[in-house]
């Protein structure tokens, strides 16, 4: 006889609210016309703006829900909240640019509330199988989103390559989970954790746990878009929907992240130093190719992704520094870099005009001199992808650093900020164009919507915000990185 | 009865078979289909040791694993048929717009 | 050691029986029109000869999309349905939850015109 607690509702009410919302707004479409659908995005936005008050209420009774499957503990809320915060940014930042681009269907908004309901799931899940459905819910839905510009090769080839290699790795990550299921009896990660604790090492027949860690390190690599599991990465955000790429950016790589801390610093925490040197590699690796790479591009959007893939290998760079010193700064680098990645991308959205035709870099040129406030936000959040001081980026990078000098990881260290200043170079490329240069942006048209507007201030005032006073903020990440199961 | 590692091995191999299908063949319904076997292996393996075990939640697994396969073939379809009115073709060499 | 067979080989008895009373009575009772089009092979309203190569239209994938899609969800009424007694009400709304979920989709694919074969 199974019986579900008022109490195990309540600790899934934000995924519950937003499932909902995403439902109502599905259903709603086919019945409004065409150019009222934006209407559409507004609900959308109210949903999660609801599922956040929701976080309020669940925050209050934390615990397990549904048989140890879910949990509601400070951790998972926090990336529920950044989760939110994120789909709240997109939303706000998409609407002009989806009707610019004559793709403003209510699906957008349906597809992005169920992304953001598998990410809540994938970062409050303590059953494997639990984080697998999630994974696919939010999978599933940024396939989609990537080609949702229908009627363009770019967009539709985005999204099949994403799909047949996203696919393909949560394959690997779903036969590592049968692997864990074959070795222990079960895909708990509380039981696991605890079986593993007594036992010392990951160990009955050790090669098949070594399996299954590296095959469910793989499917999250992709998503995290680490070297070698990157190839994907440049092409898919190049060729999708810029608002897409904002949200996918930022999105299921927190999400990733979140499984990949909950995981190996948690559950399979004991499994030794094997895993370590995994994340270690994986961490040079993408810092240095990300980052090299990036030095190569021409194409903003391209620019920005490889910047991405070069983000992921810092935040390695603090998983590998471990679970005391590591999460915490995890945490933090991960919602600066949500905050300025996302308002970046929504800038170059509606820089790059109808069809988005200007995202090389020198159609920037001259864009200080006619539009003074974009370019300073563009420039803001270069300087703070940069790591510059004033801006959260530089503490991001500083707590990561630490973080890992602590933990005896010199060398890598020492990577890291050689790679973080050869980043300057290219993020100062696009300050350069605009300041330095004389010229007529071809992107300096519109002027900017208030809806963008209202995103773009909240992100510019949060790199600044977290960029000057950034102890709070860390107390906050500090508190969500202690209960790890 | 059958013996459980023999289920292994078959799910290993159609596995193997699923990954070397993705990675050799170029029409995409034929790596979708690959991606598919994949996860028909999980569900072997899943229900293998779930009697292994004595006990049902592989097998509960494997429902969601099924299903989770039928949403993705249906993604995936949606996706091509998006493609084949654009470009009329289901070659994966032939979408090439975006530099690998 | 073959008494738990008798009940296969009494069901085997009745389909025989059962199947060739159809067949048999059709043949002898029924009125016989033979032209080109009934006497050739039935392959679900497809030309059952020709070019194995030759191209369906796109409209066959919308629907086995959405035969996918609807069709396995079944999967989950199964094993339901065996321990509904032991699940009580809250099995029951819980289903009931799911189909509205699903019905959701099914008024979505309908007003989109999705089902709509001539389109």
């Amino acid at each position: 006889m199974i019986t579900v607690q008022a109490d195990d509702l309540v600790r899934i009410l934000p995924q519950a609210i937003l499932a909902g919302f995403a439902i109502l707004v599905m259903v709603f479409e086919p019945f409004l016309p065409a150019a009222r659908k934006t209407l559409l995005g507004w609900f959308s936005l109210f949903g999660v703006v609801a599922a956040g008050a929701a976080t309020i209420r669940t925050s209050f009774s934390p615990g397990l829900a549904f048989g140890n499957s879910i949990s509601a503990d400070r951790f998972s809320l926090f990336f529920i909240c950044l989760f939110l915060l994120v789909a709240a940014l997109t939303l706000l930042g998409s609407f002009h640019s989806l009707e610019r681009e004559n793709i403003n269907h209510g699906e957008f908004y349906a597809l992005l509330l169920m992304a953001t309901v598998g990410m809540c799931f994938m970062a409050a899940s303590t059953e494997l199988i639990m984080i697998f459905l999630g994974l696919e819910i939010s999978s599933l839905a940024t396939y989609v989103l990537a080609g949702f510009k229908r009627q363009d090769a770019l967009s539709n080839e985005a999204s099949l390559k994403y799909f047949l290699l996203g696919s393909f790795a949560t394959a690997f990550f779903l036969y590592g989970i049968a692997v864990v299921y074959g070795l222990t009896g079960t895909t708990n990660l509380l039981v696991l954790s605890a079986q593993l604790g007594r036992s010392g090492e990951f160990r009955p027949g050790a090669v098949f746990a070594w399996v299954a860690l590296l095959l469910m390190f793989v499917g999250l690599a992709f998503k995290v878009s680490t070297v070698p599991f990157h190839v994907w990465t440049p092409d898919v955000y190049q060729g999708a929907p810029a608002p897409v790429t904002a949200f996918l950016s930022v999105g299921p790589k927190a999400a990733a992240f979140a499984v990949l801390l909950r995981i190996f610093l948690g559950a399979f925490a004991s499994a030794g130093s094997g895993v370590f040197w995994v994340f270690w590699a994986s961490a040079i690796l993408t810092m240095c190719l990300g980052n090299l790479a990036a030095l190569l591009q021409s194409n903003v959007k391209r620019l920005l992704a490889y910047s991405a893939i070069a983000h992921a290998g810092y935040v390695l760079v603090g998983i590998a520094a471990g679970r005391g010193e590591g999460t915490a700064p995890v945490l933090f680098y991960l919602t600066v870099y949500a905050l300025m990645n996302v308002g970046a991308f929504l800038l170059v959205a509606h820089l790059a005009g109808t069809g988005e035709r200007w995202t090389r870099i020198e159609d920037f040129t001259g864009l200080g001199y006619q539009r003074p406030a974009v370019a300073a936000c563009l420039a803001a959040f270069m300087l703070s992808l940069a790591g510059f001081p004033t801006t959260a980026g530089f503490f991001a990078k500083f707590y990561i650093f630490r973080a890992a000098v602590h933990s005896g990881l010199i060398g890598l260290t020492i990577v890291a900020v050689l790679t973080s200043v050869v980043s300057v170079y290219y993020y100062f490329r696009l300050i350069v164009v605009m300041y330095m240069r004389e010229g007529k942006a071809e992107a300096a048209s519109a002027s900017l919507p208030w809806a963008l507007r209202v995103a773009l201030a909240i992100s510019v005032v949060g790199i600044f915000y977290l960029g000057l006073y950034p102890t709070d903020f860390l107390l906050l990440t500090n508190l969500a990185a202690v209960p790890l199961p | 009865m059958i013996p459980t590692h023999y289920y292994l091995f078959l799910g290993a191999a159609l596995f193997t078979i699923g990954v070397v299908g993705v990675l050799t063949r170029r029409n995409i319904i034929v790596i979708l289909m690959s991606i598919e076997l994949i996860l028909n292996a999980v569900n072997i393996n899943l229900v293998a040791f779930s009697r292994y075990f004595q006990a049902v939640d592989g097998q509960v697994f494997a429902i969601f694993v099924i299903t989770d396969a039928a949403a993705e073939a249906a993604v995936g379809l949606g996706l091509i048929i998006a493609l084949f009115r654009n470009k009329e073709t289901v070659n994966a060499d032939e979408i090439d717009l975006l530099k690998w | 050691m073959f008494g738990s067979y008798l009940p296969i080989l009494v069901h085997f008895v009745v389909v025989v029986v059962v199947a060739g009373a159809i067949m048999g009575l059709s043949a002898w009772v029924g009125v016989k029109r033979p032209s080109r089009e009934k006497l050739s092979p039935y392959e679900c309203g497809i030309t059952p000869v020709g070019d194995a190569r030759g191209r369906f239209s796109i409209s066959f994938y919308l629907v086995g999309m959405l035969f996918i899609l609807f069709d396995v969800e079944i999967a989950f009424l199964f094993p339901w349905a065996v321990v509904y007694r032991s699940l009580g009400w809250f099995g029951f709304i819980e289903m009931f939850l799911y189909i509205v979920i699903l019905l959701a989709g099914y008024l979505y694919i309908w007003k989109k015109g999705a089902l709509d074969w001539t389109r």
